[in-house]
């Protein structure tokens, strides 16, 4: 009952004008940066942050800024619909399954019911995932309270074990990825000792790296130079969703009610325990195609394998929020901007938060619920609009969002330094996305990397430098052995597999 | 002729595995050489500046390795990382960014950014000249507005705004 006081607070300071017209702002921009090759949620988020600075100096505009940046977040799960469906190109990493089916209606001509059905299903998945985070982060919130250094270090421990061991990269590739993102947390002045760790002399590497830097460079410039390979044009099916369709569509939907429901539950999950959007939705897809009746007319164009992907990414991609606000730990890429953004408007996010920062965090509640209504709003009614943005040739668009990634990178600091840092990313992203290495958990331990030695080295101290310090009590013991149990479930997995086969040859 | 030509791979994925897999050894043991230096033991007054980087870059030498081995033992010899016609469309793209934004930090951003979006569409996109002029220079004029006028973001200018003195 409390949560619902709380959230009845946070819509009264999320309904303001300026709030919701900063909602729409934000679902449309986010749209448009889902729907452009090269920009996506994670590094749409971070060009755009350096303008909420002075936003958030404001009373009460730290709120406003979040509730635009999400927004953006929602937007961009939205955009990514449209161009799979349309054009066969997934505009997120999270909507390669949506294509499977998507494309195929697209073609037969259904691209209104695809694409009805596309941003239902996400609207569906979004509200499960807020009325998820609704009632579970004041309870996680309150239990963290009581979480030391040493618990705070089995979270992350737990956060990074869990991409090793889910993630479906090489465990190894994934091992560098994260430990690179690690060594990049690094460079810079120590916090704790003041010493220059890894500057190799020079001045410019005093700060350090900075990870939005490092996300527009990743995600954008690298994306860009993958979808150079497809080549400079995209073709695409024709887009318009009359009222008609919509409401057959919608009559339609409810008889996949338990995909739905199986795909929320699946999306939830994964978000929180940092899975992330992508592979919830290809998890989705596939259990979706083995529990279905029409199962093996998957991938020739049904309904049924738009909305599972669709909602599981849109489930996933919102409760990755949740463990971001309660324990600082974020679920995605674009949540760990998020999260970034917290830190540089002065918030700091864990379950103090809860606490010292109620209605920032229940402004920011009440605004995924009003956030997602406009969002389904806007793209129903704006598809066309949409899709004409990716008609524009390549040969236009693509230094156009170049230029607007070198200014993204420039403003975070203002140094010109960080533009060509922008630069080498974003080689550096094209190759590992070539050779499968995965980009997240890069992210994500550039961001956390500082807070993760911080805790580890507290919890050193208190122990006097002896690891058994992370099994000391059933709560931080239990953190570290699900961790470990995670780490090594590739291997596990691998064997269990192995054994089976050599019993099953005998 | 040139279309098989394009086709061809200029670079094997197990090349660039092995590459790559080498590189990331590279990075680690910088990272670990680095943290040694600065001590990465445990003193009297707890762990050392080192102390956790020095760790991260021993497991991503050690990954590396694994990764290395993978590649090797892997035997995908025959396919391509990156075709001819491919890396020749990716170059295209990747040089003239790397000039434009080396001119970014002499010229600052609108100048360099008008001749960037024009070149690009003048030839890999072949339009005319009055178009490629028109949607750069609205750009930059576009950018202009947004960042420095509405939101008071400046962004580097260098000496031709400073001539016609908006700088």
């Amino acid at each position: 009952m409390e949560a619902l006081n709380s959230l009845l607070q946070g819509f009264s300071v999320a309904l303001s004008f300026t709030n919701i017209a900063l909602m729409f702002a934000g679902v449309i921009l986010g749209v448009i940066i889902g729907v452009l090759p090269g920009l996506g949620g994670a590094n749409g988020v971070a060009i755009l942050l350096p303008l909420t600075f002075s936003m958030a100096q404001t009373p009460g505009g730290q709120t406003s800024a979040i509730i635009l940046l999400s927004c953006i977040y929602w937007g961009a799960l939205f955009g990514g619909a449209i161009t799979s469906i349309l054009f066969n190109i997934p505009g997120e990493p999270w909507s390669v399954a949506t294509t499977f089916d998507g494309y195929p209606l697209a073609q037969k001509g259904r691209a209104g019911t695809a694409l009805t059905a596309a941003f239902t299903s996400s609207f569906v998945g979004a509200a499960v995932g807020v009325i998820v985070i609704t009632f579970l982060s004041p309870i996680v919130a309150e239990f963290a309270l009581e979480f030391g250094p040493p618990e705070f270090f089995g979270v992350y421990l737990l956060t990074f074990c869990a991409f090793v061991g889910m993630s479906k990269e090489a465990p190894f590739k994934t091992i560098v990825a994260m430990m690179l993102g690690f060594a990049l947390a690094a460079v810079g002045t120590d916090t704790v000792t003041g010493t220059l760790r890894l500057t190799f002399g020079t001045a410019t590497l005093l700060t350090g790296f900075d990870f939005l830097v490092a996300v527009i460079g990743l995600f954008g410039i690298g994306e860009i130079l993958l979808t150079l390979e497809e080549g400079l044009e995209f073709k695409g099916a024709s887009a318009r969703i009359n009222v008609k369709v919509v409401f057959e569509t919608w009559r339609e939907l409810p008889r996949y009610w338990i995909t739905s429901l199986r795909s929320a539950t699946i999306g939830c999950f994964m978000g929180i325990v940092p899975g992330g959007a992508t592979p919830a939705s290809f998890m989705s897809y596939g259990t979706a195609m083995r529990f279905s009746k029409d199962g093996e007319k998957f991938g020739s164009g049904v309904v049924e394998g738009v909305v599972a992907p669709e909602t599981a990414a849109h489930a996933a991609g919102t409760s990755a929020l949740l463990p971001m606000l309660t324990l600082g730990v974020p679920g995605s890429p674009t949540a760990a901007v998020l999260l970034g953004g917290l830190l540089i408007w002065g918030l700091e996010p864990g379950p103090l938060l809860f606490v010292e920062q109620k209605n920032f965090v229940w402004g920011l509640i009440a605004s995924m619920y009003l956030g997602n209504v406009a969002g389904l709003i806007v793209v129903l009614t704006c598809v066309p609009l949409f899709a004409a943005i990716l008609r524009i040739p390549f040969s236009v668009i693509a230094p156009i969002i170049i230029v607007i990634c070198a200014i993204g990178s420039y403003t975070v600091h203002n140094a010109t330094f960080d533009i060509y840092m922008m630069v080498v990313f974003g080689i550096i992203g094209y190759l590992f996305k070539k050779v499968r290495y995965p980009l997240a958990p890069l992210v994500l331990a550039v961001v956390l990397g500082d807070r993760a030695e911080a805790s580890f080295r507290q919890a050193m101290l208190m122990s006097h430098g002896d690891m058994s310090i992370f099994f000391s009590n059933k709560l931080v013991g239990g953190l570290t052995s699900l961790a470990l149990i995670l780490l090594f479930w590739p291997m596990a997995s691998g064997a269990v597999a192995l054994l089976r086969n050599r019993l099953r040859r005998e | 002729m040139s279309e098989a030509n394009d086709k061809r791979a200029a670079l094997g994925e197990k090349t660039a595995e092995l590459v790559i897999a080498g590189f990331t050894f590279v990075l680690g043991a910088i990272v670990a050489f680095d943290s040694w230096r600065l001590g990465a033991r445990w003193v009297e007054d707890g762990p050392q500046t080192g102390y956790f980087p020095f760790y991260v870059g021993l497991i991503i030498c050690f990954a590396s390795i694994v990764n290395f081995v993978t590649a090797l033992l892997a035997g995908k010899k025959g396919r391509a990382f990156v075709k001819v016609g491919q890396l020749k469309l990716v170059l295209s793209v990747l040089v003239p960014s790397a000039v434009y934004v080396g001119l970014v930090g002499w010229l600052g951003i609108y100048v360099p950014s008008i001749l960037y979006i024009a070149s690009f569409m003048l030839w890999l996109g072949k339009y005319p000249w009055w178009k490629a002029l028109l949607v750069s220079v609205g750009t930059s004029v576009f950018f202009y507005s947004v960042f420095e006028l509405w939101f008071q973001v400046p962004l580097p200018k260098g000496p031709i705004e400073s001539l016609l003195g908006i700088a």
